[in-house]
């Protein structure tokens, strides 16, 4: 080791240097840095599934061909980006905050189960017309989830309480809470999941348009994504565009130049948690009356809120970025579920992390190759 | 419902706590918080099972496990101390990777059957002690002994030898344990090991003597976020975080132990007649962390306690401030 640095320097005469970065990278840098990142953790990956046995080349491949292969594949995979996207979306404007929370699973499990007690409670009679039943459904989940945002948010504004922690315990205390109702109350028949919905309480999918465009059957891509696109919208109308996005923005870049403009940090921490809980809880909402029409823990506690916390970093937290890279984690999320072993996708999920807080590094220092005898 | 067997196997699952808390305790003193621990706990409980299936040494899976663990918290240790980079999103990316790694790599560890395990003895003469000698010094894993030896050493360490003394000088004020020549990134890159190998040994605690065998993510069941709050309920002090790991302990016990008799406390027992009312109980140990959190953050207020001062921030050389 010191043989190669002594060497280095004299035959060579080339050091690397690190160096802050000075003036704002060029804006292709950070996507070429992220799309880096995600080429390294491809392959520390492929490493890893080599190791325990598996093949690589294959998996990925496999990937690629079952998520975008053709359009009913494609369809599935928009289906798995749905909850991811409004997921993702709620973690991104909590982080925009600087304020963790990691709850959104447990939000999104909560949005679900308010969806639900509108149809199984029952709050509204089966024969609702859709509009109306939706419509409510929609607002059931949101307020379920804003609630479940809201407990955190008041605890770490009132108290101080380490918001990481609490969102993280109220997960758990979410799986228990729909535990109960479909293990007991709502159980049909003994089994572990509550009665299907009526379709009066099904959102929307394409093939039901296959009468007039025979093109659409099968597709099971239904307005959960319509319902995504909005909010991201919205959301990037809300940070970018109005003055209580500036003021959470603030907030999350210098809490003293906030604290002393005069903008109420305590209010916003428990309104920004309720705002994310709700987007989360949209979410649950969308993938319940979308996709699963029961309720059930297994398809809804499936990570999604956790997969939200690494889409939202990786799309910077730019709300428009969020849907494109859902869709990529969607793809990982559906061929995952084919592959051996089946925790590849939570591990390649796990990497691609860790090699993007890493490569930040490189957008705010500059690696130089310097001459040796250029300096000192 | 035995008050006695409560507190004793209060005290045997609490250990797997009280080994994940002091070690998150020794990275946060050094000043890195380490979100990691669920995940390095996994790492651990699986490379455990792994290598005493493959070796039939408990001991070795013990070792093998507090290695592979340690190894695993130099990811955090490198993009937070030497990229500087944010320690809240590294934490967490930790916990994916190794939660991911050891689903991987324990595939199939579920149907390996038994193994040796480590080792239960009574303490002679301790063990005849009236209350406590049942509970704390009677059948207990090596693990548990190991784990009372574990809080006055830590405590006695930290606040009271020179090394405690610098581990606390880098945690609370970098800068000026820099200029008294202590490296702060030597020491923050050792405490984060040890703290990877302490959540190594609470994992390989679970596979190996509390609860055995692996069973994929529901091993720890959030445990490693359990010890996390727990480290600012002790308020970065192991003799708390060893009253909060064993009240931890019981309280998994008793919930168990709850569902069990047809009559409780003379009334005909909800929990034993409609077993869904069970789902209430499991969700005690969370809802009790955030409680345990709010206790700890108003007692910190109130006495200006508080976290260690540079806990959270990467030492950058040379920037005033810090």
């Amino acid at each position: 080791m010191t043989e190669t640095t002594s060497s280095q320097k004299k035959s060579m005469g080339f050091k690397i240097r690190v160096e802050p970065r000075l003036d704002e990278p060029p804006a292709w840098h950070p996507v070429l840095v992220s799309l880096g990142a995600i080429i390294v953790a491809l392959i520390l990956g492929g490493i890893l599934i080599s190791f325990a046995g598996g093949d690589p080349i294959k998996s990925y491949l496999h990937i690629a061909d079952a998520s975008f292969g053709d359009t009913g594949v494609l369809s599935d995979t928009i289906v798995k980006a749905t909850p991811i996207l409004l997921a993702a979306l709620a973690c991104s404007v909590a982080f925009r905050m600087k304020l963790w929370n990691i709850g959104a699973e447990g939000q999104f499990i909560m949005g679900a189960f308010g969806a639900s007690a509108v149809v199984l409670a029952p709050l509204l009679a089966e024969d609702t017309p859709r509009w109306l039943f939706l419509t409510v459904m929609a607002l059931a989940g949101m307020a379920a989830g804003a609630i479940w945002g809201f407990i955190p948010g008041y605890l770490k504004a009132k108290f101080n309480v380490n918001e990481i922690i609490s969102t993280l315990m109220m997960n758990y205390i979410a799986v228990a809470w729909i535990n109960f109702w479909i293990f007991g109350v709502w159980s049909e028949g003994g089994f572990q999941m509550s009665p299907k919905f009526p379709n009066n309480a099904w959102l929307p999918r394409l093939l039901e348009y296959a009468k007039t465009y025979p093109a659409l059957r099968g597709l099971t891509t239904h307005a959960g994504l319509l319902l995504g696109i909005i909010a991201a919208v919205v959301l990037w109308l809300i940070v970018y565009r109005s003055r209580w996005g500036y003021e959470i923005r603030l907030i999350g870049d210098n809490p003293h130049a906030a604290k002393y403009a005069g903008i109420n940090i305590t209010g916003n921490i428990i309104y920004v948690m309720m705002l994310s809980g709700a987007l989360a809880g949209l979410g649950g909402m969308s993938e319940v009356s979308g996709v699963v029409h029961r309720l059930q823990t297994s398809p809804l506690a499936a990570g999604y809120g956790f997969t939200g916390i690494i889409v939202a970093w990786l799309a910077k937290l730019n709300p428009i970025v969020i849907v494109l890279v859902s869709v990529l984690f969607g793809a990982l999320i559906l061929a995952g579920r084919e592959i051996q072993p089946s925790g590849v996708p939570k591990m390649i999920q796990g990497i691609i992390l860790v090699s993007l807080i890493a490569s930040d590094f490189l957008l705010r220092y500059r690696i130089r190759i310097v001459r040796a005898d250029a300096e000192e | 419902m035995d008050p006695i067997i409560i507190l004793q196997a209060g005290v045997a699952t609490g250990t797997v706590l009280l080994f994940a808390t002091i070690g998150e305790i020794f990275a946060e003193r050094s000043g890195v918080l380490n979100l990691g621990v669920e995940g390095m706990m996994l790492i651990g409980a699986m490379t455990a099972f792994s290598t005493t299936i493959a070796t039939g040494n408990p001991w070795l899976g013990v070792l093998a496990a507090m290695l592979a663990a340690g190894l695993i918290s130099q990811i955090h240790a490198f993009i937070t101390i030497t990229l500087q980079a944010d320690q809240v999103v590294s934490g967490l990316a930790l916990t994916f990777v190794g939660t991911g790694i050891s689903l991987v790599l324990g595939e199939g560890l579920s149907k390996a059957g038994t193994v040796s395990l480590m080792p239960n003895f009574s303490i002679p003469l301790l063990s005849q002690i009236p209350f406590l000698g049942p509970i704390l010094f009677t059948k207990q894993s090596v693990l548990v002994y190991i784990g009372y030896l574990l809080v006055p050493l830590t405590w006695y360490y930290i606040n009271h030898t020179r090394p405690g003394l610098n581990l606390r000088a880098v945690g609370e004020y970098p800068s000026a344990a820099d200029s008294l020549g202590i490296s702060v990134f030597r020491l923050r890159y050792f405490y984060v090991f040890i703290g990877g190998m302490m959540a190594g040994l609470a994992g390989a605690t679970i596979s190996l003597a509390v609860a055995p065998g692996w069973f994929s993510e529901l091993t720890t069941a959030g445990q490693g976020w359990i010890a996390v709050g727990l480290v600012i309920f002790a308020q970065w002090d192991p003799v708390r975080a060893m009253f909060g790991s064993y009240a931890f302990g019981a309280l998994r016990r008793l919930i168990l132990d709850i569902q069990g008799p047809t009559i409780l406390f003379g009334f005909n027992n909800p929990f034993y007649y409609n077993p869904y009312w069970g789902f209430f109980l499991q969700m005690l140990p969370y809802a009790f962390t955030v409680i345990v959190l709010v206790i700890g953050s108003r007692e910190a207020i109130r006495k200006r306690l508080g976290a260690p001062a540079a806990l959270g921030n990467p030492y950058v050389r040379g920037e005033r401030g810090k």
